[in-house]
């Protein structure tokens, strides 16, 4: 049994999740998807509709299956099967499904589920994934929630597929914080927002009469660090989601920017701008007590620790222009590790430790490319006129971020938009979102207890 | 198609007209500047100008008689001798009216990446403030904000509207 606090941490709101993996038959041939492999041909899978009875269940039914099979089809992993093809719909959770009727679609795997409404109004979804060919369960689930939890229960699925048949972590159930942008670019109106991952439950989460920009998660995704202009002065804040509550992170005289939490959610580091010269120091949440780290006479900012917490990447123009450092997590031993030819910026360690992403500008134009800690194995994976501030889904197999084509005279055309692609440079697709969409930050996965 | 070219003759011919007016008043700091000129300058509220002219001492006459901006090359923050001689009439014009405080908006082009470019703003308003200083200008009037790529001056993805994006802004505080 697991236990899932819903993202609001409120009492009425806390979700039960039963977790009772039903029985497994073991597969004869292993059903995979090696995520690691760029352009593969994705795996044909087939999600009818969950079985129900009444209406409110059928509903809910067809719901579920499409945010499942939507889920999956973003991946470019897996091609959900039209569901006018299917020869039959399932009728019980409970015996194997008759796979002479999907085998002629070539579904390689087959999601049967089920959805009750008990009798508290809960929501209970049951699901089976088949290997098709081999005829055997690859995996099971029962989860039991509230009914405006369905589409978590979705993406608790659609991560259970993933997982089951890739071998890594789903990042379906998940959040991005973002800044929505509209109005003229000289006149912009920067709003704080929040959504799903697959674009749903958007919210809007500040005015917009003050600037606000580059907001970070913090682990336990109840609270973001972000900067705004209030006064007129751009200063790291707090944001509490749940209460909508604003705390200034210490009051200093001058500009305090580029905040990101540490993995344990016990410091935010961020560069204090004094005197022309920023550097990096780090907050204790607990004691506000502020430890400088960096103190050379430049620009450094862009900090990111590395998911051990011992170390932290950042950017520094401190050799003549703006390069990519590593320091241990006390400001000791820092140390450049980009040397190919361009300008490189907004590191951010992977959440798997093994790669850094980063933005990189060279002969005018903007790339996003990862590179091993140490420099090395540099590989670039998208570019335009400007892409900028790449964040991890929690798996480290994705990356969202934010791309804006040039304007014209009149300032059209140049609003940002945010993309997420594959660490294979496969897969690019945009996110929607209301109004235009910049400094996405990808929230550090599910909660559990 | 034939019938449209003229018209894109025309369009042509207008636009080069815009832009060369653009070119002038920044690079003079006249009266003539562009409406985006004063959005950047916004908050200080000043109406445009009497028959008379500007009010002595408010920003209007800063913008007008000064000049109240001083432009930077790329990724740099350093003050061009051009810029220098704008900034010694600031300080002539803050000897002046002694009573007023300021604040430099230092600002970037949106060639870069974003908490990069609010650093470099912050360096570019630093370098104004600093020679302001030296000037003998008491730094108790002096204050800096940078907005990085925030707030563009001028829209657009071209030359022209990146060098005048780059750019330190001195603003009269409104007490």
């Amino acid at each position: 049994m697991m236990t899932v606090p819903s993202f609001r941490s409120t009492p009425a709101l806390l979700v039960v999740l039963l977790l009772s993996v039903l029985a497994v038959l073991p597969a004869r041939a292993e059903l995979t998807v090696d995520i690691t492999q760029g352009n593969i041909e994705p795996l044909p899978i087939a999600v009818p509709d969950f079985i129900a009875g009444d209406d409110v269940e059928r509903k809910l039914s067809i719901e579920i299956a499409e945010v499942i099979s939507a889920n999956l089809q973003r991946t470019g992993l897996f091609r959900p099967i039209d569901k006018k093809a299917f020869i039959s719909q399932p009728q019980s959770l409970g015996v194997n499904p008759r796979f002479a009727n999907w085998k002629p679609l070539n579904a390689q795997a087959l999601v049967v589920g089920a959805v009750n409404i008990e009798a508290n109004g809960a929501l209970r979804a049951s699901f089976r994934l088949w290997d098709v060919f081999a005829e055997g369960q690859m995996t099971g689930l029962s989860l039991t929630t509230t009914q405006a939890n369905w589409r978590r229960v979705a993406h608790i699925i659609s991560d259970t597929i993933y997982e089951r048949i890739t071998g890594e972590a789903g990042y379906f159930d998940t959040r991005i914080v973002y800044i929505s942008e509209s109005g003229p670019s000289d006149r912009r109106v920067k709003r704080l927002a929040i959504m799903d991952q697959d674009g749903a439950n958007h919210r809007l989460l500040t005015d917009g009469k003050t600037l606000v920009l580059t907001p970070r998660f913090s682990p336990t995704q109840q609270e973001i660090t972000y900067l705004a202009y209030y006064n007129d002065q751009p200063r790291v804040y707090l944001f509490n989601i749940d209460t909508g509550e604003q705390e200034l992170l210490g009051d200093f005289p001058g500009m305090t920017f580029a905040p990101r939490f540490s993995p344990d959610g016990n410091n935010v580091v961020m560069s204090f701008a004094k005197d022309g010269n920023s550097d990096i120091h780090v907050m204790d949440l607990r004691t506000r007590r502020v430890r400088r780290l960096t103190d050379s006479p430049s620009i450094d900012t862009g900090p990111s620790y590395a998911p051990d917490a011992n170390k932290i990447v950042f950017e520094s123009d401190r050799g003549g222009s703006q390069q990519l450092y590593v320091m241990n997590a006390d400001g000791s031993g820092q140390r450049r590790i980009s040397f190919e030819k361009g300008r490189y910026g907004t590191p951010v360690w992977s959440p798997r430790g093994d790669l850094i992403a980063f933005t990189k500008i060279f002969r005018g134009t903007f790339h996003i490319g990862v590179m091993r800690p140490d420099g090395s194995d540099e590989r670039l994976l998208t570019q335009g006129f400007l892409v900028e501030g790449p964040t991890w889904a929690p798996n480290g197999r994705v990356l969202m971020f934010f791309r804006q084509e040039k304007s014209d005279a009149q300032g059209r055309g140049g609003d940002p938009r945010l993309f997420s692609i594959d660490l294979t440079g496969f897969n690019e697709r945009e996110l929607g979102t209301p109004f235009g969409g910049s400094d996405p930050a990808w929230s550090p996965g599910p909660i559990h207890q | 198609m034939r019938l449209n070219i003229p018209s894109l003759v025309v369009a042509a011919f207008v636009l080069a007209a815009c832009s060369s007016t653009g070119d002038d008043s920044a690079n003079s700091g006249s009266s003539g500047a562009s409406s985006s000129g004063a959005v950047s300058s916004s908050g200080v509220g000043q109406k445009a100008a009497a028959p008379a002219g500007p009010r002595p001492g408010t920003q209007e006459d800063l913008k007008v008689n000064v000049g109240d901006r001083v432009f930077f090359d790329f990724d740099k923050s350093n003050l061009s001798t051009e810029a220098r001689t704008t900034v010694e009439r600031w300080g002539a014009w803050l000897k002046t009216y002694p009573a007023n405080k300021v604040v430099i908006q230092g600002n970037t082009d949106e060639r870069g990446t974003r908490e990069y470019n609010l650093a470099l703003g912050e360096r570019r308003a630093d370098s104004a403030r600093d020679y302001l200083i030296s000037l003998g200008i008491n730094p108790n009037r002096l204050k800096i904000v940078s907005f990085g790529k925030e707030r563009p001056a001028v829209v657009g993805s071209n030359d022209r509207a990146w060098a005048m994006n780059r750019r330190a802004v001195l603003v009269v505080s409104a007490n």
